[in-house]
């Protein structure tokens, strides 16, 4: 139980490397569902509402990339990023942008992928009602976009959920740099291999709490909006 | 603001509509102009919702032609349509008109008060601030009603919007319907209920098994059926 007891200790004293991973974890995971929702939304929204060629082909991959191995993504930005790739001159290698792309193409399918059938289940609900309001292709969308904004959230917590849980994709294009590009996860993984027990379970602690404050936050703030709007 | 083109006459030429190998509408010809409501008749299952769809454009003939105005593939401009469970947005219920009301082009700076006008027309101006889909049966027609309206409409089709409604809900359905009408705007609305019938009509067009039984002045339709359907229905028998 020793161990436990340093790892709470190593939270309350407000150990300030402590508080720089938690803020850098934080940054980039919620960074990167920012930029993941702003591509995947419209798309998912897009492939839901269209009908063309090759289209159920789409659905298909999307739904398979939801289960993309992080570090397969890792090692992908890591060739596109690294020097003598072809976006090796932006230099954002072994940087926190390199972890917010990597996580992003993570996040993108998983939040495209419950977009597009969120999206789909409303459009059955709401087609003939839109028709005859002669509403346009593209206000249909920010319709149902904001329709469905409380499912939607759903989608979110998910793309969060595996961004903050991520290790492989962050560690290959980070570097997990002292105080740099280091995260929780990332750093649980080092301690944990160094011996360092406490710090690593501290971490892990604080890790999972602030995924569950999150969560929580997320889920309160859609029962008041749901009784206030829905 | 749109172009003032008109939606009237609806004309329906030898219109027929299949689902597969299913007939729904059978060879109907059709005139809708302006004056007092048209109330389309009959059991279920005898066309009536399609052949509401096909008068808003919402479905495209298997077989023949409908023309708005003379134009035909008209988008939905000078129409609108009450669906017998409408859907009601997943915001308030002055977001619902004001949403129907930006559709139609209204401009931001009017709609304000256009959503007011069109709350106070329905009855419904207290609970503009309400979650439309908390709404009993009754408030939701009339929130569809308000959000049809919103569209300027010269037709107005409306499918059953008193089916599942009690008394008092179904009376202030039909006061609105009403009024709508004595303001110019053509009625056209599927009803089974021989009562509202009575209430409502100028004329009837009474559809069975998807073909145009009879198509009359209410007065005639019901004193002088001139098949043994309408003349069941007249009697209150049950048409089938």
């Amino acid at each position: 139980m020793s161990d436990h007891s340093s790892a709470w200790q190593l939270v309350l004293d407000g150990d300030p490397a402590l508080f720089a991973i938690v803020r850098l974890s934080l940054a980039v995971s919620l960074s990167s569902v920012a930029l993941a929702a702003l591509i995947g939304m419209p798309f998912g929204a897009l492939l839901a509402l269209t009908r063309f060629p090759l289209r159920s082909l789409l659905v298909v991959m999307f739904n398979a990339m939801m289960g993309l191995p992080p570090v397969v993504v890792g090692l992908a930005v890591y060739l596109l990023l690294s020097r003598s790739g072809p976006l090796g001159a932006l230099g954002i290698l072994f940087t926190p942008s390199a972890m917010v792309i990597a996580q992003t193409i993570l996040i993108v399918p998983i939040i495209a992928a419950l977009t597009r059938q969120t999206v789909e289940d409303l459009w059955v609900e709401y087609r003939d009602e839109l028709t005859a309001m002669g509403v346009g292709p593209a206000a249909r969308i920010m319709t149902l976009l904001w329709d469905a904004r409380f499912s939607l959230l759903t989608a979110l917590l998910a793309g969060f959920g595996r961004a903050s849980a991520e290790v492989g994709a962050v560690m290959i294009v980070g570097g997990n740099i002292d105080g740099f590009t280091r995260t929780m996860t990332t750093a649980v993984a080092l301690e944990t291999s160094k011996g360092n027990l406490p710090l690593a379970m501290g971490l892990g602690l604080v890790l999972v709490a602030i995924v569950l404050a999150i969560n929580a936050a997320a889920w309160g703030s859609r029962a008041w909006s749901e009784r206030q709007a829905a | 603001m749109r172009a003032p083109t008109s939606d009237l006459p609806l004309l329906l030429k030898d219109v027929s509509l299949d689902a597969g190998d299913t007939p729904i509408l059978r060879h109907l010809n059709l005139t809708i102009t302006r004056g007092a409501p048209t109330l389309i008749v009959g059991p279920n299952g005898s066309g009536k919702t399609s052949l509401l769809r096909l008068c808003m454009g919402l479905a495209r003939p298997s077989a023949g032609s409908i023309t708005w105005g003379g134009r035909a593939d008209s988008g939905p401009v000078r129409r609108a349509i009450v669906f017998q469970r409408p859907v009601m947005l997943r915001r308030s219920v002055a977001a619902n008109v004001g949403y129907a009301l930006a559709q139609a082009g209204v401009p931001r700076k009017a709609r304000a008060e256009r959503v007011a006008n069109l709350l106070d027309r329905v009855g419904l101006a207290d609970l503009a601030e309400r979650p439309a889909r908390r709404l009993s049966g009754g408030e939701q027609q009339r929130l569809a009603l308000a959000r049809a309206l919103a569209r300027s409409p010269e037709i107005l089709l409306l499918d059953e919007p008193t089916a599942n409604l009690d008394p008092a809900a179904t009376r202030a359905v039909e006061d609105i319907v009403l009024t709508a009408a004595e303001s110019g705007i053509k009625i056209v609305m599927a009803s089974h209920d021989l009562g509202q019938v009575r209430r409502l009509a100028g004329d009837v067009i009474f559809l069975v098994r998807g073909a145009l039984c009879e198509r009359k002045l209410v007065v005639d339709f019901l004193d002088n059926p001139s098949t043994p359907e309408g003349f069941a229905f007249q009697r209150g028998d049950l048409v089938i």
